[in-house]
């Protein structure tokens, strides 16, 4: 124990300079350097995302080549995905995770450290032929969308389709050690007496997302590879010209596809019901009907993934199938949805910003998921599909619920990573600019899409352009508004007001026990688990 | 855009709504949820302010919540189903976030608010009250929009039943090709928004990027069966008005049908990405009632002959530059850019270009490989250039080529004849 306390001192100023991040395989070193990658490509994607508005505020082509504008919002896509939400996820995790099942470190600290430093080149490898363009090399990044399932396109395209595969390959390879890790973790490295269904709800959200990973990564991984062969290698898995089934590669991609978007979703759903419980001074609501809404959402989200490809021309049985099967989704998230009304129900409340953000994250949510409930029905959805309803509706869901769920993540447990409590004031405006601009951005986009208005396009008809106006304005300023956040979090690891061990009133779990920050290592010794 | 005929505008049927939603046709606001009553004076108005918004407004004579104007029984099927599944949503998140709400300004710590404690149901009424929601959902899924649904589907599926005509659709980059079958005609259909106008070098039309030079011309009421493939990638054709959505996909044909019960211009784009055209492939379907239609037909037919005529003659210098001329600014243009500069990396120049100022046939009059009439009439595969002999005519094809020729700064000072065309196909 002495060796811990020794090194609390040391925690701001490792002797080892630059190398400590680099061989660490310490699990609070790697939650930060994920935490602060995810961060850090959150504003990349953000950034091409404000080119994308910009060529959009206005009818006609101003400032992009529609090509340029392809590439810049499949980057965008790619980056948020994979580079932002899946990696401040896996931070989370890495951090939380040996603290809330009193364990003293992930169980493969190695692979940890391997999983992690594949990242930055992953996302260096996709980023290359987009630069490479500007000096007149290759036709630029991959711009077929993040899905890239428009198969022939994939085949005609130039080398930046080929880093992307490769950029698939190392994100794969990443994510599937890190789910590896939060499996052998979980399971083995619980402090006695914490039994699984003692777990608090963010690992149980993490331990199911881990198998969803394991799944379906290999997938993803497998349809990636066929492509590649059928680029470079004379296969013609996908090449309708030599009997392929280019439908072939939107399956696979989907199957991949759909569980991706509760891998992105279910840690921020593990996570509101702490925030809601913490500041409405009561124990967790419905504790067991969310662990099984978790699964039975985990299970249904294998099995209907052809939702995406309604307007591909499936047999009608097919249609009817993925339809209703589609539609059963909606019974479990409302059953979520219901504990996190009950969460809050009765309680004595407070409004810190990570309560702000969690309840902000349950309205913008509950609206993904109800229009969510409307998507699958074939009838509608001959006109919802790849239009902007479509992108309205998953950045409610993305957005209003993953982004706003980490933001959530990051302002309550902030003060326990630093020692430091933030700026409360900023942290509200914070969390009311994204609010107000969020809905600015996406609620005109939900009409142009009724409209008629398809997605990827570069440039629109007239009739678009009053939604798109507002919608761009308000995506510059929900933009700009993100960088206060930066601002605040900077602000708060250099200094300000110490925060307690509890950090928060209500807060309950065995990271909270232990000082903020805590030490390097801790639960050397196990915390008995009542 | 009014849905007329459609009977959920009507006053009655706002009220038979309220009444299915709430169980009470009282005024709609926070009166239909019992307990928000005794909150803070302005709840009330809040909650009638939003419920305003999502639950009324839809109701309203077309609203933006509303599709284009339908025109078939497909589209109508969809924008009721829209309609109907919007306002039941927003009649859910609206009770939902009422009681949110009403929680959040209820039970606050600085107003007293002791938390309370809670235990999994335990009697019949609490278990009663804990599965009804799901019971709810499940009864909106599978019986209110769910049974309406299938029949929708298996409608929209249907084909063959009693289809009068059939229209072929093939997709290529990026432009459609239309085809009748049955009268043998053909045509190939693009954007007629100018460069000009999409890089904001002269003034916007009403129709900007949805015009087309040659729109698809169909009769009204009558079952038209549309087959869909592609030449290249995927693409979809999509019309709002007709509320269908199909993708074109290369080596395989797909289909539906539109009934299109009211004449009038529709129009519709691309909805699948393509590539850097995407946005430049509008669809423009112009209905008309059936005796026009066969004027049409018949005057089609008529031109028919007179473009293999003039296949058959022979065309001055000066005709084919100004043919090639309105051709590439049609076709061309979208990838080898205006002059001819192409762009980098992504599609080749034409001014200056080898190929363009290399020989295109050997000295026995055949096709030299690679050269620039093979590449014009047979595309590079694996490319966006395409196969152009597919999707032009004989005398298309020779004016491109000889214009292509002889602009841009390329100088070779040959031309090629409908008839060479004709006779390499």
């Amino acid at each position: 124990m002495t060796e811990a306390i020794a090194d609390v001192a040391h925690d701001h100023r490792p002797p080892a300079g630059i190398m400590r991040w680099l061989t660490t395989t310490n699990h609070k070193d790697l939650g930060i350097l994920y935490m602060s990658f995810g961060g850090l490509m959150f504003f990349i994607g953000g950034a091409f995302i404000m080119a994308v508005r910009a060529e959009l505020l206005l009818p006609g082509l101003q400032l992009l080549s529609p090509g340029m504008y392809n590439q810049l919002f499949t980057l965008h896509a790619l980056i948020m995905v994979f580079g932002a939400i899946m990696p401040f996820a896996t931070g989370l995790n890495n951090y939380l995770i040996p603290l809330m099942i009193g364990a003293p470190d992930m169980a493969l600290p190695r692979v940890n450290n391997w999983g992690f430093w594949i990242l930055p080149f992953a996302a260096i490898l996709l980023l290359i032929p987009f630069f490479l363009q500007f000096s007149g090399t290759g036709s630029g990044a991959t711009g077929l969308g993040w899905m890239m399932h428009n198969t022939s396109l994939d085949l005609q395209s130039g080398i930046g389709i080929d880093f992307a595969i490769f950029t698939i390959h190392l994100l794969g390879i990443s994510s599937l050690t890190g789910a590896i890790n939060v499996v052998v973790t979980v399971l083995n490295m619980r402090a006695p007496g914490m039994t699984l269904m003692k777990m608090p709800l963010f690992v149980w959200a993490w331990l199911i997302t881990a198998f969803m990973l394991i799944l379906v990564i290999p997938v993803f991984s497998a349809a990636a590879t066929m492509l590649l062969t059928d680029r470079h290698f004379g296969t013609h898995f996908f090449d309708a010209a030599n009997g392929g089934d280019p439908i072939l590669l939107q399956h696979l991609i989907w199957f991949f596809g759909h569980p991706e978007v509760y891998i992105v979703l279910l840690p921020a759903w593990g996570l509101i019901p702490h925030i809601l419980a913490t500041f409405s001074r009561k124990p967790v609501f419905g504790y067991r009907a969310q662990v099984y809404a978790l699964w039975a959402i985990c299970f249904l989200s294998f099995i209907v993934w052809s939702h995406h490809m309604l307007t591909s021309g499936l047999p009608l049985a097919a249609e009817v199938y993925f339809m209703y099967s589609t539609m059963a989704i909606s019974v479990p998230t409302s059953v979520l949805v219901f504990c996190w009304l009950g969460a809050i129900w009765r309680g004595a409340m407070t409004f810190e910003t990570p309560m702000l953000f969690a309840l902000g994250f349950v309205a913008h949510f509950g609206m993904g998921a109800l229009t969510g409930m409307i998507l699958p029905d074939v009838a509608v959805n001959a006109q919802y599909h790849n239009s902007y309803v479509i992108v309205s509706h998953f950045h409610y869901t993305f957005f209003g619920g993953g982004i706003f769920g980490m933001m959530a993540a990051v302002y309550y447990w902030l003060p326990k990573f630093t020692g430091h409590m933030f700026d409360e004031k900023l942290g509200r405006l914070h969390f009311w600019l994204t609010t107000i601009f969020f809905n600015m951005t996406f609620i005109p986009q939900w009409f142009a899409g009724l409209d008629g208005m398809p997605r990827h396009i570069a440039d629109f008809a007239l009739r678009f352009s009053t939604m798109n106006l507002v919608s761009s304005v308000g995506a510059f300023l929900l933009g700009l508004s993100q960088l206060l956040m930066v601002y605040i979090v900077v602000k708060c690891v250099r200094g300000g007001p110490k925060a307690t061990g509890q950090v928060w009133e209500g807060a309950q779990g065995l990271e909270f026990t232990l000082p903020s920050p805590p030490p390097r290592h801790t639960f050397e010794t196990p915390p008995e688990v009542k | 855009m009014k849905l007329t005929g459609a009977a959920i505008h009507d006053e009655s049927a706002i009220q038979k709504w309220l009444i299915r939603l709430f169980g009470c046709n009282k005024r709609h606001g926070a009166g239909s949820i019992r307990e928000t009553r005794p909150v803070k004076k302005q709840l009330p108005l809040w909650f009638g302010i939003v419920f305003f918004l999502l639950v009324f407004e839809p109701a309203c004579a077309k609203s933006i919540w509303d599709f284009q104007e339908p025109v078939t029984p497909v589209a109508r099927d969809s924008i009721t189903a829209s309609v109907d599944f919007l306002r039941i949503i927003m009649g859910i998140y609206a009770v939902v976030f009422a009681v949110f709400a009403y929680s959040i300004f209820k039970h606050r710590k600085n107003s007293g608010a002791q938390p309370g404690t809670f235990t999994g149901p335990r009697t019949r009424w609490q278990w009663a009250l804990a599965i009804s929601p799901f019971l709810l959902l499940i009864y909106i899924d599978y019986i209110w929009m769910g049974i309406p649904a299938f029949h929708a589907i298996s409608r929209m599926e249907d084909t063959r039943t009693a289809s009068e005509m059939v229209v072929k659709v093939t997709a290529s980059q990026w432009k459609w090709q239309y085809e009748y079958p049955e009268e043998g005609i053909r045509f190939v259909s693009t954007i007629a928004t100018t460069q000009d106008q999409i890089h904001n070098k002269a003034a916007k039309g009403e129709h900007y990027l949805q015009e087309v030079d040659n729109p698809l011309i169909l009769p009204t009421n009558k079952k038209v069966r549309i087959l869909l493939t592609s030449t290249d990638v995927i693409h979809s054709w999509w019309v709002p008005s007709f509320g269908v959505k199909r993708d074109a996909v290369p080596g395989y044909l797909r289909e539906m049908w539109v009934n299109i019960e009211k004449p009038g211009t529709y129009r519709g784009q691309c909805a699948q990405l393509c590539g850097d055209g995407h946005a430049f492939m509008p669809i423009v379907v112009e209905a008309v009632a059936e005796p026009q239609f066969r004027e049409w037909v018949a005057q089609k037919k008529a031109e028919g002959s007179a473009a293999s005529a003039a296949a058959g003659k022979v065309w001055s210098r000066e005709e084919l530059m100004a043919k090639g001329d309105e051709i590439y600014n049609r076709v061309c243009i979208t990838c080898h850019q205006a002059g001819g500069k192409g762009l980098p990396g992504t599609f080749p120049a034409l001014a200056g270009s080898k190929l363009v100022n290399g020989p295109f046939l050997d000295k026995d009059g055949r096709l030299i490989k690679d050269g620039h009439l093979d590449r014009v009439m047979n595309g590079k595969p694996g490319t966006a250039m395409q196969a152009f002999k597919d999707t032009l005519s004989d005398a298309e094809i020779a004016a491109i080529v000889t214009y292509e020729r002889n602009s841009f700064g390329n100088h070779m000072g040959d031309m090629v004849q409908p008839s060479q065309v004709k006779a390499l196909r």
